[in-house]
């Protein structure tokens, strides 16, 4: 199997999160309650060898997936949320911070690395949903952005990988203007001409879909992942009526011209690798 | 319709309306009436100044969204010795949530675009209540573009309860029209200014917001969510919205202090719809004054001072 061909290694990067299978050994897919064993599962990219289910994984499992021999190199790996609104809901937000750390093991919703991908040099920011719904603060915007300026330095092609409900409500003002600040960059990115491949996973949506998300030179999603600008519950309540079947998925998407393909995940890393090397 | 906080003050002022009408033409010359003119004329100020100078988050999201309020194109008509506006997205339809077109100040051509709300049920449903479809972003996206090539300064006017959450907003394509003019209108060799006169909810005002100078008027408010929709998803009910203005950090004030905008138009004590007139012209000199400042810039300067400016929003901690 030449598209997705690589050995048990162990991890490089300091983080320790892990995508839990139900005991550890066995994988049970919630589509077609398929049982695999959890090997299996991760050589076929976390995805279900019996319906296609494309479990949701985080960075940690995309950066195996993409880098050779899951070596990269993580940055700005010390950045946290601050709290500028001294905002409270149901809890103050360094409180929810500190919660969401100690739970997932991340410092927040997205990380960013480099390193080689069938020996091309790119650098890839991935989302992580499990922090907060993967939404998007100032934390996010920034490091999101110095990817983008890492990136244009090394003049290494860019991979963002998105999985996000949005904005983050707990920052508020700030949150808004990342969509503002990594379209900036991105702009100075497209200026210097190096290509950036937006990969859309389930869901993307919100802010993160109306900035970086859709401004890829090539848009592309895993299949049947919910993408849009707003949820699928607000636009119910807003028109009052049931949505079409499909609505709003990575098809439907395709179909009205917002993608240029979906790429199931074990053929991911081949697929990008064959686009940038035809850019060289 | 008036608010709560408003109630107070009216009813003064429509006594005072009462007193003066009762006088006959010699009662002037009497000082005692005059004097409880006097008293009842300073009590409304004073009542007028206490209650807008303590306003809530909450109440000024009110204020925003007053009936009487100003629109678009009520600032447009008012300020603008010529205006012709310009239709149409060339490729699907004519948002009428988005309006646009070329406008004379003083002499001065400038290309303006905003969202616009409805007055009444008809016209609100016309413009559908002032949130945009893909194609309103994609006319604002070419309306701009033409200012750019006649190197004509532009105005937008932000008023926007959240870009249309539809089926067929979805279809072609809301996140991408509204992306696509974020990082578009960081590349306008014109000056741009973005005032936000009403409510700015989100993306769907950030779509026509990126610009060399944001003001926010006094009353006006600009978050990433509406109060309502920030309570409906923290607290399961829209019952916390005077909360979640609370905590949302909203104002115009909040906004400066965060130095997410870069500055405030004054309005009528009162709020802009008391006296439209003077907050027509409040934003009239703002904009007259501003592009005259963003003139002064060469064009790569200014494109690399709007970049910097929204680079360095955001507040982290490593
Ligand atoms: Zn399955």
């Amino acid at each position: 199997m030449a598209w997705f061909n690589r050995k048990e290694q162990g991890i490089t990067t300091p983080t320790t999160e892990k995508k839990e299978t139900p005991d550890g050994l066995w994988y049970k897919c919630p589509e077609c309650k398929y049982l695999t064993p959890s090997s299996e599962h991760k050589y076929y990219a976390y995805t279900c060898i019996s319906c296609g289910y494309h479990e949701r994984i985080g960075s940690q499992e995309y950066f195996e997936i993409l880098f050779d021999e899951e070596q990269f190199t993580e940055l700005d790996t010390n950045m946290y949320s601050a709290d500028p609104l001294q905002f409270v809901d149901s809890k103050p937000y360094p409180k929810r911070i500190a919660t969401t750390m100690d739970n997932s093991g991340l410092k927040d919703a997205v990380r960013c690395a480099y390193g080689k991908m069938n020996g091309i040099d790119i650098t890839v920011a991935c989302m992580d949903f499990g922090f907060i719904g993967g939404s998007m603060g100032s934390v996010v915007g920034e490091k999101i952005a110095r990817a983008i300026e890492y990136a244009l330095q090394h003049k290494t092609p860019l991979i963002i990988i998105s999985r996000s409900g949005g904005a983050r409500m707990q920052e508020a003002g700030y949150s808004l203007m990342q969509l503002a600040k990594t379209s900036a960059k991105l702009a100075l990115l497209a200026e210097a001409k190096v290509p950036y491949i937006s990969l859309m996973t389930d869901p993307t949506t919100g802010g993160v879909s109306a900035s970086y998300a859709m401004l890829g030179d090539f848009n592309t999603a895993e299949p049947k992942a919910l993408i849009g600008f707003a949820g699928p519950r607000v636009i119910r309540e807003t028109i009052g009526k049931d949505l079409p079947k499909g609505f709003q998925t990575s098809e439907y998407l395709l179909e009205h011209g917002f993608l240029d393909f979906i790429v199931e995940r074990k053929n991911l890393k081949a697929k990008y690798t064959a686009l940038l090397k035809m850019l060289k | 319709m008036n608010l709560d906080f408003e109630q107070p003050i009216i009813e003064l002022e429509q006594k005072l309306a009462l007193m003066k009408s009762q006088l006959g033409a010699n009662d002037n010359q009497n000082p005692a009436i005059s004097t409880a003119i006097k008293t009842l004329e300073d009590e409304i100020l004073k009542l007028k100044k206490e209650t807008y100078q303590n306003l809530t988050r909450w109440q000024k999201v009110q204020l925003s969204r007053h009936p009487d309020r100003p629109y678009t194109l009520d600032y447009i008509e008012n300020i603008c010795d010529e205006f012709i506006e310009l239709h149409g997205d060339r490729n699907f339809s004519d948002d009428l949530a988005m309006v646009g077109g070329l406008g004379t100040i003083e002499g001065k051509s400038i290309m303006f675009v905003g969202q616009q709300k409805g007055r009444n049920t008809k016209q609100r449903q016309l413009r559908n209540f002032g949130m945009a479809n893909p194609e309103g972003y994609r006319k604002a996206l070419r309306l701009m573009k033409i200012a750019e090539k006649f190197n004509k300064p532009i105005v937008t006017l932000i008023d926007t309860p959240g870009a249309f959450p539809g089926i067929e907003a979805e279809q072609r394509g809301q996140a991408e029209a509204i992306a696509r003019n974020i990082q578009e209108m960081f590349k306008l060799k014109v000056p741009v200014i973005c005032i936000i006169i009403g409510e700015g909810a989100s993306g769907g005002a950030l779509g026509i917001a990126v610009g060399d100078q944001v003001l926010m008027l006094e009353n006006a408010w600009y978050s990433v969510i509406s109060p309502e929709n920030c309570s409906a998803i923290l607290w399961r009910t829209w019952d916390y919205k005077e909360q979640a203005a609370q905590a949302l950090k909203l104002t115009a004030q909040d906004m400066l202090g965060f130095k997410l905008i870069d500055g405030i138009i004054p309005e009528p004590l009162g709020g802009a719809h008391t006296d439209p007139l003077s907050a027509y012209q409040a934003v009239k000199q703002a904009i007259l004054q501003t592009i005259d400042n963003l003139e002064k810039i060469s064009p790569q300067e200014r494109i690399s001072q709007r970049i910097d400016k929204f680079d360095n929003m955001g507040v982290v901690n490593e």
